[in-house]
C-alpha cells in the first residue's frame, strides 16, 4: 500500500465511524419532532445495550474449556456484591479489577 | 464552570484511564511489531477514536488496498454506535457547539458515563460530557502512542487488567438495572447477546444481537411502556 492509500484507508475507517456516531442526530434535527417509535427506542435501548457491552466483553471466556470462566466469575461477584453493598462505582470497579487480576497471575 | 465540571467529570474516567491505557498500550505495541512507526497509532486513535477497528484497520494497512471494503468492515464494527445516538438525541442536542465534538468522540466508554451520570446540582452537565469524552480521548491517544514509541521494550506484569473494562460495564448495567421500572430490555439485551454468541461465534455476534435487541424492543413496545410508566 502506498502513503497515500495508506491515508485513504484510515479516513474510511474514520468516515464510517463518525457517520454511525452522527447519522440518528443527521435524520432528527432538533427542529423536527422525533416520532415515538424512536423515542420509545431511546429510552429501551440503553440498558440493553449496557448489557451487550458486558457479553462482548467476556465473549471469549470458554465455559468448556481451561480455567472455565471461574476468574471472571468470582471477580464478577466481587463488582456486583460490592456494588450492591456500598453503590460506590470506583471502589466495586477496583475491587473487581483486583480480584480478577490476582485469580489469574496467582491462582489459575 | 468548566473547573468544577472538570472537577465533577475526573473521577469517573478514572476506571477508563486504567483501562484505555492498558489496551491502548496494547495497541501501540501491536502496531510497533508489525513495523508501524509510532505516528500511526497515534493518528489513528485522534482520528479513528474506535478501539476495535483499529485493531481491524491494522491488518487492512498491511493488506491490498480495498477501499469499498474498508468502509463497509468500519459500517459493521461501529454499527453499535447508532444506538447510543438515538439515545443520546435529547441529550446531546441542548450542548451548543460542544455537540459536535460529543457526537464525534462517542465511543463505548463515553456514552455509558453521560447516559447513566446524574450530574450533581450546580454542575453544567455540558461541560460535565465534554471532559468526560476529552479525557477518554486523551487516555486512548497517549496510551497508544506511548506504546508504539516503546513497543516490546515494556514488560510489565498486567496480566488481567483488561477486566476492569468488563467491570466497568457491569456496574453502570447494574446502576441502569436498579434505576429502571421495567427489567425486560436489561433482559433481552443480555440474553440476545449470549444466544447470539452461541449461534455466531465471538467474532461476529454483534450485528445479530443488535437486530435482536431491536426485534424485541418493537414486539413489546406496549408492555415496555406500560412497565416504565409504573409507579
Amino acid at each position: 500500500m502506498t502513503l497515500t492509500q495508506q491515508i485513504i484507508t484510515i479516513a474510511l475507517c474514520t468516515a464510517g465511524t463518525v457517520l454511525t456516531r452522527a447519522l440518528p442526530f443527521l435524520v432528527f434535527t432538533p427542529g423536527k419532532a422525533v416520532p415515538p417509535f424512536v423515542r420509545h427506542l431511546g429510552k429501551a435501548l440503553p440498558v440493553a445495550v449496557f448489557g451487550m457491552l458486558v457479553v462482548y466483553c467476556l465473549k471469549d471466556v470458554s465455559v468448556m474449556t481451561g480455567n472455565h470462566g471461574l476468574p471472571e466469575l468470582f471477580a464478577l461477584d466481587v463488582t456486583i456484591g460490592l456494588h450492591l453493598w456500598r453503590r460506590q462505582m470506583l471502589l466495586s470497579i477496583a475491587a473487581g479489577t483486583l480480584c480478577y487480576m490476582i485469580l489469574v497471575q496467582f491462582v489459575f | 464552570m468548566k473547573l468544577k465540571a472538570f472537577k465533577a467529570a475526573f473521577p469517573y474516567t478514572i476506571p477508563i484511564f486504567a483501562g484505555f491505557w492498558f489496551l491502548g498500550l496494547t495497541y501501540g505495541i501491536y502496531m510497533n511489531v508489525l513495523g508501524f512507526s509510532f505516528v500511526y497509532p497515534m493518528m489513528m486513535s485522534l482520528v479513528i477514536f474506535g478501539g476495535s477497528l483499529e485493531f481491524v484497520a491494522a491488518q487492512m494497512l498491511l493488506s491490498a488496498f480495498a477501499p469499498l471494503q474498508t468502509l463497509l468492515v468500519a459500517l459493521l464494527i461501529q454499527a453499535r454506535h447508532l444506538f447510543y445516538g438515538i439515545s443520546m438525541l435529547d441529550i446531546y442536542n441542548n450542548t451548543g457547539w460542544k455537540k459536535y465534538y460529543l457526537i464525534y468522540g462517542m465511543c463505548d466508554e463515553s456514552f455509558s458515563i453521560n447516559y447513566t451520570v446524574q450530574v450533581p446540582d450546580g454542575v453544567d452537565k455540558g461541560w460535565f460530557m465534554f471532559f468526560v469524552t476529552l479525557l477518554n480521548q486523551l487516555y486512548w491517544v497517549t496510551g497508544s502512542t506511548i506504546g508504539g514509541l516503546l513497543g516490546s521494550l515494556i514488560t510489565f506484569n498486567t496480566q488481567g487488567l483488561e477486566f476492569v473494562m468488563t467491570a466497568l460495564f457491569v456496574v453502570i448495567f447494574l446502576e441502569q438495572w436498579l434505576k429502571e421500572k421495567q427489567n425486560y430490555t436489561a433482559l433481552f439485551g443480555v440474553l440476545s447477546a449470549v444466544v447470539c454468541r452461541l449461534i455466531f461465534g465471538s467474532s461476529s455476534f454483534i450485528i445479530p444481537t443488535m437486530v435482536c435487541i431491536l426485534f424485541l424492543c418493537t414486539v413489546f413496545r406496549k408492555p415496555i411502556e406500560h412497565a416504565g410508566e409504573k409507579e
